[in-house]
């Protein structure tokens, strides 16, 4: 069988990516129609049935959900994403710079999720069984079992009201100090999880030949660590990155709820809620491809990394 | 001029040690069972073990502290709501709804999931693309999200939230079953079956079902606790449970604008996730390392 380029397996995944994300919104055109009624949000007591009847004409919301799914199918095509019901203003606008806000937060996450979660694993690898071990292994499984919205309502109460150091709440740049809290409540979960799977794939790799041929050639100790144990360690660690994207953004919107993030996961609850069918479609549209996206990345980059897969077809 | 500390390459530990290890282990698991034990307890006798409806408004009574503290009385344990609830009523019911969502769930997520897996592994083929499509589905679109799609088109009630956690977990079980099953159809003991003329359904359950079980149980184990936070964080964004039903995630929620006044509002519900979370992880990886030590990069 002929192995595939690079590039032709990146198009195959990015078609495959595509049809999953059109899946989902397509559902959640479909379910969100069912039953949702914009109309009840923007007409008041006095309005008369005509006008009712006006305002639903416009969005085409009389049309059989047959036709509005062809014409929000072509209107997509286009790339004509509509207005906004409850606001006027363009979908687009209104989405944009609300996943501006939780990319920012959640990268920066991520970052601290690698930052804090990967050292820590190599150290209590590296001091296997000593106290260094049992505190590191201790805080992740605290991580792991702690609900993040309950840690963020005690990070407020100690670090905003009582102490009066951090802001309670509410958005801001990526230095500002709004970013701290929210960023390291929805990190603690990922980096539990990156710490934990450094350590293991550190203590596996640390017991392989490999390394030993590293030590009998006489290379410093940190040279085995950081040139042969890490990299082959952080394979393990690349692959479930995709996955805890996706936990970071599912988490965010907990997060942006309880430290009022003006993110886009708060947006498409409210946009739900109050059926502005164009942002929901657009909000969840934009997550889930980045999810997908995501996904991809880490799995080609993954090819790359690992010579392995790279050599075979896998 | 190297004079760098080495370290030991007794990477392979000694026996003793790993003895030591052991026992440290089953030490631990003595507390998980206790919480573990009592979790059940309180969730299925909870009418027993408490005089007080979790659900019965006295305003007078509003916002006592836990029987420890100076302004506590022996008649609310852990204290009472802004509402003048009984929060140890509450937390026995709110263990009450945890358990039957875990109860349903685990189970029906794990089946349809390895279901969907043997399927899709052993068939290959279209049914495996089409299945694994939904899988990747299940990827892109977080629980939260479809949740509140769920709540806000049928409403807010227990159903619906056993229906999104189940539509959101079953594909973990998918993914992995799948993998196994591609290893195990080419082994000898695969074959052999096949050859002697065994039906496809033989195969599945009576060949390769017994070799998955120990994954299927150990991620089961896991998803314990997530789907215990899953359910708390959805009735604490006001999406799970219907409305003055006691869960902990609503107990944290509607107590959470009291905090300053009265900490043991959300500290107790609090705790009790954090602690049932805790032993469903500890005891899942405990199994894990006992079952099935090449599954430690589940998480």
């Amino acid at each position: 069988m002929a192995r595939s380029s690079f590039w032709a397996i990146l198009v195959g995944r990015l078609l495959q990516g595509i049809l999953v994300v059109f899946t989902v919104v397509t559902i959640v055109f479909v379910v969100s129609r069912v039953v949702g009624d914009p109309i009840r949000y923007l007409a008041s007591d006095e309005s008369t049935a005509e006008e009712i009847e006006a305002l639903q004409d416009l969005f085409g919301l009389n049309d059989p959900l047959y036709e509005q799914y062809a014409d929000f199918v072509w209107d997509l095509a286009r790339l004509e994403m509509g207005n906004s019901f409850l606001t006027g203003r363009s979908a687009v606008d209104e989405v944009r710079s609300r996943s501006v806000k939780t990319l920012q937060l959640g990268f920066a996450a991520l970052l601290f999720s690698l930052v804090l979660g990967v050292p820590l694993g190599v150290i209590a690898a590296l001091r296997r069984g000593t106290p260094i071990d049992w505190f590191a292994r201790f805080l992740a499984v605290i991580g792991q079992a702690t609900p993040n919205f309950f840690l963020g309502l005690l990070a407020i109460f100690f670090f905003a009201v009582k102490l009066g150091w951090l802001p309670t709440g509410g958005g801001g740049g990526v230095f500002s100090t709004n970013m701290i809290m929210p960023v390291v409540v929805l990190g603690m979960l990922t980096s539990a999880g990156v710490m934990r799977l450094t350590r293991s794939a550190m203590i596996d790799v640390m017991g392989t030949d490999f390394i030993r041929t590293a030590r009998a050639k006489g290379l410093r100790e940190r040279t085995v660590i950081r040139r042969h144990a890490l990299r082959h360690a952080l394979l393990p660690v690349a692959t479930i990155l995709g996955i805890q994207l996706g936990r970071l953004i599912a988490g965010s919107v907990i997060v942006e709820t309880v430290f009022a993030w003006p993110g886009v996961g708060r947006l498409t609850i409210s946009a739900i809620q109050g059926s502005d069918y164009p942002v929901v479609q657009l909000s969840i549209m934009v997550i889930a491809s980045t999810i997908v996206l995501a996904n991809i990345v880490v799995d080609l980059s993954y090819r790359l990394i690992d010579p392995r897969i790279r050599a075979g077809n896998a | 001029m190297s004079t760098e500390k080495t370290t030991p390459v007794d990477w392979v530990l000694e026996p003793r040690k790993r003895r030591q290890i052991r026992w440290r282990r089953m030490l631990l698991l003595v507390p998980a069972i206790l919480i573990l034990g009592a979790f059940l307890i309180a969730g299925i006798f909870a009418p027993l073990l408490t005089p007080y409806d979790p659900r019965e408004i006295v305003l007078l009574d509003r916002l006592q502290p836990p029987a420890w503290d100076t302004a506590g009385s022996w008649d609310h344990v852990l204290g009472t709501d802004q509402l003048g609830r009984d929060i140890l009523a509450r937390i026995f019911y709110g263990a009450r709804v945890s358990l039957i969502v875990v109860a349903v769930t685990v189970p029906a997520s794990a089946g349809l999931g390895t279901l969907v897996g043997l399927l899709a592994g052993w068939r290959l083929g279209l049914t495996d693309k089409l299945l694994m499509r939904f899988v990747d589905l299940q990827l892109a679109l977080p629980a939260i999200l479809f949740a509140i799609l769920i709540a806000s088109v049928f409403g807010a009630s227990l159903r619906n939230v056993i229906i999104v956690i189940v539509v959101w977990s079953w594909a973990g079980y998918a993914r992995l079953t799948r993998g196994d099953v591609l290893s195990l159809r080419e082994q000898e003991f695969v074959v052999a079956a096949r050859s002697m003329g065994a039906s496809d359904t033989r195969i599945l359950l009576r060949h390769l079902l017994p070799n998955l079980l120990n994954m299927i149980v150990i991620l089961a184990t896991l998803e314990v606790a997530g789907v215990i936070l899953i359910e708390a964080a959805l009735s604490f964004l006001g999406i799970g449970v219907a409305a003055g039903t006691p869960s902990w995630g609503a107990m944290i929620s509607e107590g959470r604008n009291f905090m300053k006044l009265a900490w043991w509002l959300i500290w107790m519900p609090g705790i009790a996730i954090f602690l049932v979370s805790l032993t469903g992880n500890l005891m899942g990886d405990w199994l894990r390392d006992a079952l099935d030590p090449r599954l430690r990069n589940l998480q």
